[in-house]
């Protein structure tokens, strides 16, 4: 019988073998431990593979320093591989400590990881165009259901006036209306100074600078002002919608609203939107007077127009309908804000990824939906004449 | 196999919150190889000594060891490896909401040792899934389809994903029914003596207290109160100690 020793690695861990024949012999040493478990997982693949023949294999645990669940787990695996391989597979010389956790790992991983195949990506891109089509349609859904839950509680709400939550609206009155107005005046002078400014340069050649004053009056009155205003409200407080209902949802506390025989839409969803309602028409109306504060200011500064030229010209361009089309679309724009906001709130699930997915699309959504009911509007004012 | 060697070990500890100390001069050991159950009423500061010990919140005096080094006095790195070495389960498990169960377990390995082969990250995942007695198809999950005593077994399987030498349990057994709770016990002491760790969990659990802990720690305004298996605990005469552990909720669960 002829005898050959193998070393497979130096090292703190190491796996010594014997073969004698068809019976191999396999010594463990050192720390067999998660810091080692790199090598020992080379170490022990490479051993399944050199030792293919035999039929006998004896795993000695006797000069094992340490163990833990990774070690263990590889002297598992070596003992599967080898026993696969057909041979008979024995651990021997295992301490009192250790035995527990090698008998504890030959019973897991069992069941085959049966990872099939991924699914086709052109079935899987095809599918995710479906759901996406679908999740449009189900969010219109959602959409049309709070606007009728909000009309129900609106009527319940005039019946009974008492029902309102009067703290509550004011309360969202002050953080979605009065604590926007800085930042909205700000940007709304900076929009009107800006497209006056642009006006002024371009019309100069033409020697009509007069008519800076027409254009600044009409798109800031019947746009640009509400749309500006509408962009930053949903930004601003809509995104604050969709993570407040979202919360409360992730901590059940709307379900604690239910059963409490509370309405979720009459406590948190109609005094948000009361708020939103009120608030924007507002805003428009500030942001279109700092929008024309700030085109008088540069007309002056800049184009040299004096502000009793500016503000004769802005009453002989302003006429009544114009000032009204922009503060007429604005409660409707700030009903479709809330109402998408409220509805990405209650759709947050567990996770805080969902969250956060919420919020954007709540932004993006009503952002998108502010400007297509724009455009309906352009269309509907035209028509009647406006 | 407990020895009297400590692996934490808590020195003159104070920890406070504005004006008040919540933790008054503090000393306590916790040995290698036991289970310590930790006690005291609700908001006397059990899970602030949990959290101080793994350095989420200041202390404002005191020393606190773990395997013999001064937590206040390492660098960043020896930090680091003394963090691998303890697993924290949280109260309400806190595992990662945007993760599954797998990736859950998973991360502590994957961040810690970059080398590891991904295949042996995943087996040894789902050998630690299955040793906290969860099924293998749990693992595709998402934390929030999973049950209370689910979230608890894989909170707990990711606090073991590293072959920690000390685990923190806070409240292990709170919010899960008696054959549950009595499970997971079981679980805690099967693992404990599998994988040699030593634990240090905080409950409210007479019943935990009763068939797992080696040693038990009472805190009460502030100060440790009584230190000792729970049959010196049944025997105090102390008023705080006869009314925990002889109240009409104790009874059933002690005799």
């Amino acid at each position: 019988m002829h005898a050959s020793r193998g070393r497979i690695a130096l090292s703190a861990a190491a796996l010594t073998g014997t073969v004698d024949g068809e019976r191999v012999a396999l010594a463990a040493t050192g720390t067999w431990t998660a810091e080692r478990a790199s090598e020992l997982e080379q170490i022990v693949d490479a051993a399944a593979g050199r030792y293919e023949k035999a039929r006998s294999v004896d795993i000695d645990l006797a000069k094992l320093e340490r163990l833990d669940t990774f070690g263990a787990w590889l002297i598992e695996r070596l003992n599967r591989a080898f026993t696969a391989q057909g041979a008979n597979t024995r651990i021997v010389n295992s301490s009192e400590t250790d035995r527990g956790l090698i008998d504890e790992v030959r019973l897991v991983n069992r069941a085959p990881a049966k990872e099939a195949d991924g699914p086709n990506p052109i079935l899987l891109a095809l599918d995710s165009i479906g759901r996406s089509v679908a999740e449009i349609g189900s969010s219109l859904v959602l959409l049309a259901h709070l606007l009728g839950a909000l009309t129900r509680v609106v009527l319940g709400t005039i019946v009974h006036p008492a029902r309102l939550r009067v703290t509550s609206t004011v309360h969202h009155l002050e953080r979605v209306g009065w604590r926007a107005v800085p930042i909205i005046t700000l940007c709304t002078f900076l929009i009107g100074a800006i497209i006056a400014q642009q006006g002024i340069f371009r019309f100069r050649p033409f020697g009509a600078d007069i008519y800076v004053v027409d254009m600044v009056t009409v798109l800031v009155l019947r746009e640009v002002g509400v749309l500006i205003v509408c962009i930053m409200v949903a930004g601003r407080s809509g995104s604050a919608y969709t993570a407040e209902l979202g919360s409360m949802k992730m901590r059940e506390e709307i379900d604690a609203l239910r059963t409490m025989g509370f309405d979720p839409v009459e406590v948190l969803v109609l005094p948000r939107i009361v708020a939103l309602v009120l608030a924007v028409p507002m805003l428009t109306f500030l942001g279109a007077m700092a929008a024309l504060y700030g085109a008088g200011l540069v007309c002056w500064l800049y184009g040299g127009m004096t502000p009793d030229i500016f503000l004769a010209r802005l009453r002989e361009a302003v006429w009544l309908p114009t000032f009204a089309v922009g503060m007429i679309k604005a409660p409707f724009m700030a009903l479709l804000i809330g109402l998408v906001a409220c509805v990405e709130g209650f759709e947050v699930d567990g996770s805080a990824a969902s969250l956060g997915q919420r919020t954007t699309s709540s932004v993006v959504r009503s952002i998108f939906l502010v400007i297509v009911l724009d455009g309906f509007f352009a269309v509907f004012f035209a028509a009647i004449g406006m | 196999m407990t020895t009297n060697e400590p692996v934490i070990s808590v020195r003159d500890l104070v920890v406070g919150f504005g004006p008040a100390n919540v933790l008054d001069h503090i000393t306590l050991d916790v040995l290698r190889g036991e289970i310590l159950g930790f006690v005291g009423g609700s908001g006397a500061g059990k899970s602030v000594l949990m959290r101080t010990i793994v350095g989420l919140l200041p202390m404002r005096h005191g020393r606190i060891e773990v395997f013999g080094s001064d937590l206040a006095a390492l660098n960043d790195r020896e930090r680091r490896s003394i963090e691998r070495r303890w697993g924290v389960l949280f109260q309400q498990g806190a595992l990662f909401s945007s993760l599954n169960v797998q990736q859950n377990i998973e991360f502590p390995i994957r961040e810690n040792l970059k080398k590891l082969s991904p295949r042996l990250i995943e087996e040894i995942a789902l050998a630690k899934l299955e040793m906290v007695g969860l099924q293998p198809d749990v693992r595709k999950k998402y934390p929030s389809e999973l049950s209370g005593g689910m979230i608890k077994r894989a909170a707990l399987a990711r606090a073991l994903a590293l072959d920690p030498d000390i685990v923190f349990l806070d409240e292990p057994t709170s919010g899960l029914d008696p054959i549950g709770a009595a499970e997971f016990d079981e679980l805690i002491r099967t693992l404990q003596r599998t994988l040699g760790l030593s634990v240090f969990m905080v409950t409210h659990d007479l019943d935990s207290l009763h068939a797992i802990c080696s040693r038990i720690a009472v805190l009460s305004e502030g100060r440790i109160i009584a230190t000792g298996s729970i049959e010196t605990m049944l025997a105090s005469e102390h008023p705080w100690l006869r009314s925990y552990f002889h109240g009409k909720r104790a009874r059933p669960a002690l005799h």
